[in-house]
């Protein structure tokens, strides 16, 4: 069920493609909702709807003059506490093609380096007036700490440990461009599941869309109340997730298979022996993608680990949609600054969800 | 010293050192305790000032052994004035200021400094607790004989464990002489390194890196073995894992001279505080989650610790109740959960919030009492903690049945870093009384409309 207060989709989508090019965007239905934080609050409903804007947003996208006036007079800033290609660019590029104002703000380029605290300097950019904040920050949950602390819209980039709700979206949107309906279909995520923002958010999307979710990694790499070899009930919030006892049983008859870039600070912290013995035992090559069922898509949400945790061979394979998942990074999220975005300030500001107050 | 006689009349007095709980009068003069009449008479007692505790519960004044008061060092958080009288409003009457000030309570010099400011200007009694190690530092033993000359009740590196096992037991040991217990933060910090709350499901679903139990349960087992070698006394602060129980009364059983605490928030608190919901879970994570207030040292535990915590405590499996206390500005809290200061302002909550637990039946009012009067006096080896002829008059008055909201803008406390902000809480502190002075009364506070400064 949609809810009808923070309803993702309910407005923009009633919208077609030409509308938003136009920039006509005046049927505001209900409430927009006002940040993207995780995929947790989402209804499968309002996920399918923001993928349907983001097919709209690939044509666009595509586009020789693909310059749009929908987010035109809006400014966005983006600020990353980490270091980012694809996520920092696609949302940079999203917001220019949608006509938005976007500002890279980054840690190391900011007063952040001076000293100057998270909520300082969410305060500093509020008070210039802006209409989104894009937040990638190594600490799990800094997206709703600074939601708390503006009114502008925030969209979690990236927190910590926590969640990546926008890789999620075009990991969703991907899978369905390919094969469609997720009902049913059997996704194998191998790697690093502890520290993974992406595992999280994926495992939260992918069910929630109706796919089997199973995951395959070394024991030190999954939380200590979590067993291999068994399925997690309700009272984990990852309710159905599989916890192959090893790789070859989760990417059995896989639809979908996705690696996880395992970092070298793994190992370092002794969670692994070494990347070559991960390499050997969780590493995706062409001999474990004939496990997967024919046609099964290899994703990795990059950067890859050439050799890693991905051979170089399937991932640059016929199977490998990598390359199509950064593309659709960009029509995800621009679908998610419009949806946040395009109705004015006005809205939200009177929006219950809005709290500036300072919380001891 | 007050000269002055009072008279606390009607109460339902509970004194446990002395086995008593009956309603009686309890007269005071000259800053003692006179008698605790055989009953009460509801006579009008000559020249006493008389306060009327009809209906309401009459105590020995509170004594905490676990006080962070910031000062010297970090005075923007608390102060000997602030931190004694935010104790006074809480019905302490004796706290034990731990050694974690700049500069560290490690030397005569500090803790002189400390005794001398807090007698001039502290509400109520401080004891100070002296530095295990120079500098809180884990290498050299402080002058644990100096200190104990100074008047220390006991020796803790406060938040860093003695990681070095043969420190620890040489410090266990060089303190027999002393007749002081060895209070170690048992923590093995590099197991869930980087944790900043409990591991488990909340922990997982938050993306928070969490700290197994275990990280406590193998440190509260080596110090215990050394205990045992060293035949020293050792008490364990803020126990919070159901293995650290069983490790507690496996010593215990076997003679250690072993005595633990336990803090209000790990009596009634568990991981899913950090939610930011008062305790409840929600379907999806919301932006009141990641409550920086519930972020603390020992980690809030799950549910099967906390009612394993609250049985040993009922059963005196665990001794005491301590506050572990710790002030922290709001630039320590407002940030992220990971930047966040570890602990919670407690003094001004604690009898409230535990007092939950005789609300629900899971521990006797006079349990309660007991581990917060006689229990950390006897701790401490000293004429405290109760109602006997001749003792120093610390009392308190408390209405079991008057219901308040808590408010941190209205503790005398000089932080506001509690997760209880907006919880109706029981079991009121409406009066207390130091030495036969009324050091807090609640109806004056009211009338003089708060007393942050």
């Amino acid at each position: 069920m949609p809810n009808p207060t923070t309803g993702v989709g309910n407005k923009p989508t009633g919208e077609s493609v030409e509308q938003i090019a136009n920039g006509d965007s005046s049927e505001v239905l209900l409430p927009p909702r006002q940040h993207l934080l995780d995929l947790d609050d989402l209804s499968a409903d309002e996920i399918n709807d923001l993928l349907d804007s983001a097919e709209g947003m690939l044509e666009i996208a595509s586009r020789d003059n693909r310059k749009t006036p929908g987010l035109r007079g809006k400014t966005i800033i983006t600020m990353f506490f980490e270091n980012s290609t694809r996520t920092r660019v696609s949302f940079e590029q999203a917001g220019k093609i949608l006509g938005a104002d976007v500002i890279n703000v980054t840690a190391s380029a900011s007063s952040v380096s001076k000293g100057e605290s998270l909520l300082n300097t969410v305060k500093t950019l509020q008070a210039m007036q802006i209409d989104a904040l894009v937040v990638r920050h190594p600490h799990s949950g800094a997206p709703y700490f600074i939601s708390n602390h503006t009114d502008a819209s925030v969209v979690n980039a990236g927190d910590g440990t926590h969640s990546h709700p926008t890789q999620s979206l075009l990991d969703l949107f991907t899978i369905r461009n390919n094969i469609g309906d997720m009902t049913g279909k059997k996704i194998a995520i191998v790697g690093d599941v502890l520290y993974s923002r992406v595992a999280r958010s994926n495992i939260l999307g992918f069910q929630k869309m109706g796919a089997e979710v199973t995951v395959s990694c070394p024991n030190t790499l999954i939380p200590d109340e979590w067993s291999l070899g068994s399925t997690l009930g309700d009272e984990t919030g990852f309710g159905g997730l599989k916890l192959a006892r090893n790789v070859d049983e989760a990417v059995d008859s896989a639809d979908v298979v996705m690696a996880l870039r395992i970092q070298q600070e793994r190992q370092d912290a002794g969670h692994l022996p070494s990347l070559r013995e991960y390499s050997d035992r969780w590493g995706i090559n062409a001999k474990r993608m004939a496990l997967a069922n024919s046609g099964a898509l290899l994703m990795h949400p990059g950067p890859m680990n050439e050799g890693v945790e991905i051979s170089s061979e399937v991932a640059h394979g016929a199977q490998s949609v990598v390359e199509e998942q950064v593309r659709n990074g960009v029509a995800i999220r621009m679908a998610v600054l419009y949806t946040l975005c395009a109705s004015g300030k006005s809205a939200r500001i009177g929006n219950s969800d809005s709290n500036s107050g300072d919380e001891a | 010293m007050a000269a002055r006689k009072l008279a606390i009349t009607g109460g339902r007095v509970i004194d446990p050192a002395q086995r008593i709980d009956r309603v009686a009068d309890v007269l005071i003069s000259n800053g003692k305790i006179d008698e605790v009449t055989a009953g009460s008479t509801g006579r009008t007692l000559g020249d006493y000032e008389q306060i009327d505790a009809s209906g309401k519960i009459v105590s020995p004044g509170f004594v905490d052994l676990h006080t962070h008061l910031r000062d010297p060092g970090q005075e923007w958080k608390e102060t000997i004035v602030t931190g004694t009288r935010a104790a006074a409003y809480g019905g302490f009457t004796t706290i034990c200021a731990m050694p974690n000030t700049e500069p560290v309570q490690d030397s005569a010099a500090v803790v002189d400094d400390v005794v001398r400011r807090a007698t001039a200007d502290g509400l109520i009694r401080v004891l100070p607790i002296g530095a295990i190690s120079i500098g809180q530092q884990g290498k050299q033993l402080a002058p644990m004989g100096e200190l104990a000359d100074s008047g220390v009740i006991g020796f803790s590196d406060d938040g860093n464990p003695v990681v070095d096992a043969n420190l620890m037991r040489q410090a266990l040991s060089y303190s027999v002489e002393l007749g002081l217990p060895i209070i170690n933060h048992a923590e093995d910090k590099k197991i869930g390194a980087g944790g900043v709350m409990s591991a488990g499901t909340v922990a997982t679903r938050l993306g928070l890196a969490g700290v197994p139990s275990e990280a406590e349960t193998t440190m509260v087992v080596r110090d215990l073995h050394l205990a045992d070698l060293t035949r020293a006394r050792m008490h364990i602060p803020h126990i919070s894992t159901v293995g650290s129980l069983d490790a507690l009364r496996s010593a215990k059983e076997s003679g250690i001279d072993v005595t633990a605490e336990v803090t209000p928030h790990h009596l009634t608190l568990n991981d899913e505080w950090v939610y930011g919901l008062k305790g409840k879970v929600p379907a999806s994570v919301g932006s009141e989650a990641y409550d920086t207030n519930t972020k603390v040292n020992p980690p809030l535990r799950n549910r099967a610790d906390v009612d394993a915590l609250i049985d040993a405590l009922s059963e005196g499996l665990i001794d005491i109740i301590a506050t572990d206390h710790a002030p922290h500005a709001a630039t320590d809290k407002v940030c992220t959960y990971n930047e966040a200061a570890h602990g919670i302002n407690v003094l001004e909550t604690a009898f409230s919030s535990v007092f939950q637990l005789v609300d629900t039946g899971k521990i006797s009012v006079v349990r309660l009492i007991e581990s917060l009067t006689v229990g950390p006096a006897a701790i401490l080896q000293k004429n405290l903690g109760s109602l006997k002829k001749g003792s120093d008059a610390d009392v308190v008055v408390i209405d079991p049945g008057s219901k308040w909201i808590v408010n941190p803008e209205e503790f005398a406390s000089k932080s506001v870093n509690t997760p209880l902000t907006g919880v109706e809480l029981a079991g009121r502190v409406l009066t207390t009384i130091y030495q036969g002075d009324i050091v807090f009364d609640l109806s004056d506070v009211v009338a003089s409309g708060g007393v942050k400064q």
